[in-house]
């Protein structure tokens, strides 16, 4: 196994791990912010209680969240040096910006909001969530602002053999990076919602708390239904910038070999990447993916033949992640939908209360579906278009890297476990051990 | 080449600012299992720190991050060069991270003690190894003209990169002994402050064998016979240790532990005034030396960086100057989150 294989497979996981973690974090501290909002207003002490209660399931995450992400700043260094000396000009800047201006933030605040109990006035206390908040929000923003740059790098020239910064707000404002940003938060919005809808669904059952899960759920809904709409439009516009930026991506993940007019979609295909076709069709729909990518059944889509062997990615893999996402998203709408209906009647609706408990993996599954889609659909470029992945790694040994993918894989792996075990150890005792 | 310097220094401060904040909770880490005769007190201890370790490793996160964007290719060779010790730096620093939440989870014994243990290598390895490190770098280390590293984890455990690993570990401890003495109470700060006495003691000889020791090993002081005003920082570094002895014997801990940050501080840039203009220096040949000149990001780059952290970095400081003042009061043992 060479160094370039490794550290793919080093880094797959580092970042995989990493985003088990971060959408939660995201979304379920607007939640508690706002659940602690309304209790400064209201002086109701089940809104405390609520804050106090999904407060500890955000810390435990929070901590693991952070920690993983502290690797993620120095892999670029060690794994992908030249990467790193390619890119820093640009690349490097963003990393640093996310971290002066939003990383502190949140992780300075966190500290006063865990401790800061007694030492602020209730309404101070609150406004510091949501600083943390807003601070992870932002954080998200600068790192899919230099994701976004790898995907479509913009603002830049080539000089004295890297990719040198020459415009910065076309780096931070262009369109690429605002879908990436509406997506990946909006995305992480719903993973929290259905977090918080999915273990007050389970209270629900038992008949715990019934006034609290209640309103847990009824939170969880609201921001629910708003994200998954949102991402589930918002989504369509990514994928027309795909077919505009990056078509061999576009081609990968509907399986789409030939050049031609009224493009198809499957609902269901498989490829053979030797030979070039699908040995897989199912439920052939034409001129659909015309549609999507251009809003024209008439329009002609770029086919995989039409790239090199060697400039096309991975169909497969990019294919599968594009239809789990895709089709967890229409279902999280359906759930959504249907139980805006049900929003009144819950505790009648045992069978939909079960749906929602069993669903608690499958927005992880779709928002790193997602991330293999983005990620793996852009190869074999590392910065689309400029320079492979097989170009990037560092000039160390192969042994090395081998020995820190297994330590990342025991740790981390052991660290999952007790960081969900955990989690769910709080969630599934409720609120009543967390009055003090 | 204004600008170069500029960077250089500012590079300089955020790592010395990292060892300045993370310094007390570290050298806290390395301490207190030794130090705590009980549950309590060792849960006192972590307490202090507490609301403050987190924001404190964003230091490390900013000086990494800056390094990356102002000097790219000090950030790829300096980190693929010590891919050994920096992956043990960050899994100790992961583990520490969660054992702090995790500890107080559950009061199983057996659970406690995993994470006291981890508590302890996760801020002892960091602190030792981060000390080895920037020693080899105040020495050179083996990199061709390619920025390849030759050599291993354990050439840079030569007698000076040691050296330089025992005296993090100890400043970090008298840091991190001097916070217990602001936080803590009773027989835990008596304990504290008659045992951060004695490792006073250790840090003088420390520091004095490790300026002898950089004489004869390393290139720093050149700088030092070229530009003498640079002896300032020296003194201020030998000012500021002795004003943390005298602010430990009128009691008055929380000067004494400021005195430590800036010891802390002039240490850290002794060896970066002696480095410069060389950030990443090679021991076997000076061409193959990254400077602030050969490896820097475009000057573009470098003003727009620039003027965020002149923006940014202040605020920074305000609220992190405040999360300081709110948690530098005694430890309410009632109230014990961790």
């Amino acid at each position: 196994m060479d160094v370039v294989f490794l550290s793919r497979l080093q880094f797959a996981a580092a970042t995989i791990f990493h985003f088990l973690f971060v959408p939660l974090t995201l979304g379920l501290s607007i939640m508690v912010a706002y659940m602690e909002t309304k209790y400064v207003r209201t002086k109701n002490p089940l809104y405390l209680s609520m804050t106090k209660f999904w407060g500890k399931l955000f810390l435990i995450n929070f901590a693991v969240g952070v920690v993983t992400g502290i690797t993620l700043e120095f892999q670029f260094g060690t794994n992908w040096s030249k990467y790193s000396t390619y890119v820093g000009d640009i690349f490097g800047s963003l990393l640093a910006i996310e971290a002066t201006v939003a990383f502190f933030l949140e992780s300075t605040l966190i500290g006063i909001w865990v401790f800061g109990w007694k030492k602020l006035s209730a309404k101070a206390h609150a406004f510091v969530m949501w600083l943390v908040a807003i601070g992870g929000s932002i954080s998200a923003v600068w790192i899919l602002i230099a994701n976004a740059w790898m995907q479509h790098p913009v603002g830049y020239t080539i000089r004295n053999g890297r990719a040198e910064l020459t415009d910065f707000m076309a780096v931070i404002t262009q369109k690429f990076a605002i879908l990436t940003i509406l997506h990946t938060l909006s995305a992480a919005y719903v993973l929290s919602a259905f977090f918080v809808m999915s273990i007050s669904a389970w209270h629900l059952l038992k008949k715990s708390n019934v006034e609290f899960f209640s309103k847990s759920f009824r939170i969880g809904l609201v921001m629910g239904l708003l994200s998954t709409v949102f991402v589930v439009a918002e989504g369509d516009f990514h994928a027309v910038d795909i077919a505009k930026v990056q078509p061999a991506k576009l081609a990968a993940m509907e399986t789409h070999w030939e050049t031609q007019a009224k493009a198809p979609v499957f609902l269901f295909s498989w490829p053979d990447e030797e030979n070039e076709r699908n040995i897989i069709e199912i439920g052939r729909i034409p001129g659909v993916l015309s549609f999507l990518a251009f809003h024209d059944i008439n329009a002609p889509v770029q086919g995989l033949k039409e790239f090199p062997k060697d400039e096309r990615p991975p169909v497969a893999i990019t294919a599968l992640a594009f239809k789990i996402m895709v089709g967890l998203g229409f279902l999280f709408l359906g759930l959504m939908i249907t139980g805006w209906f049900l929003r009144n009647k819950l505790s009648e609706k045992p069978w939909f209360l079960k749906i929602m408990v069993i669903s608690l993996p499958l927005p992880y599954i779709a928002i790193e579906a997602g991330w293999v889609l983005a990620e793996v659909g852009r190869q074999p470029w590392i910065v689309y278009g400029l320079l492979k992945t097989s170009d990037a790694a560092s000039p160390i040994a192969a042994g090395q890297v081998l020995t820190t993918l297994i330590g990342f894989i025991v740790l981390y792996g052991l660290l999952g476990i007790a960081g969900f075990y955990m989690i769910f150890k709080n969630a599934l005792k409720g609120p009543k051990d967390l009055a003090h | 080449m204004m600008l170069e310097s500029t960077w250089f220094f500012l590079w300089g401060l955020l790592w010395a600012v990292f060892f300045m904040t993370d310094g007390f909770d570290l050298g806290i880490g390395t301490i207190y299992p030794f130090l705590g005769k009980n549950d309590e007190e060792k849960r006192v201890m972590i307490n202090s720190l507490g609301p403050l370790w987190d924001g404190n490793e964003v230091w490390l996160i900013t000086a990494g991050g800056v390094t990356f964007a102002a000097f790219p290719l000090v950030y790829s060779v300096m980190f693929s060069a010590l891919y050994t010790p920096l992956m043990l730096i960050l899994f100790a620093l992961i583990i520490r991270g969660v054992s702090f939440e995790f500890r107080g989870l559950s009061n199983k014994k057996s659970w406690v003690r995993i994470w006291d243990t981890s508590i302890f290598v996760g801020s002892f390895l960091p602190s030792l190894l981060f000390g080895v490190a920037f020693a080899n770098i105040f020495m050179g280390i083996p990199i061709d003209e390619n920025g390849i590293m030759q050599g291993n984890l354990f050439s840079l455990l030569n007698p000076y990169g040691i050296l330089g690993g025992i005296l993090f570990v100890v400043l970090f401890v008298v840091h991190g002994l001097l916070w217990i003495c602001i936080r803590g109470f009773g027989d835990l700060k008596k304990r504290a402050s008659n045992l951060v006495k004695k490792i006073w003691i250790a840090e003088v000889v420390v520091i004095v064998g490790f300026l002898g020791a950089s004489y004869i090993y390393t290139n720093l002081f050149d700088n030092y016979f070229k530009y003498p005003a640079l002896w300032l920082i020296l003194v201020f570094a030998v000012i500021c240790l002795l004003m943390i002895r005298f602010y430990i014997s009128k009691e008055k801990y929380f000067f004494a532990w400021a005195f430590s940050a800036s010891t802390i501080v002039f240490c850290t840039f002794f060896g970066i005034a002696g480095l410069f203009p060389n950030l990443f220096p090679s021991s076997i040949n000076p061409d193959f030396s990254l400077t602030a000149f050969n490896a820097s990001s475009s000057p573009y780059t470098l003003k727009i960086m620039l003027g965020i952290v002149i923006v940014f970095i202040p605020i920074v400081i305000a609220y992190q100057s405040f999360a300081y003042k709110l948690f530098s009061t005694k430890v309410d043992p009632k109230d014990l989150t961790y």
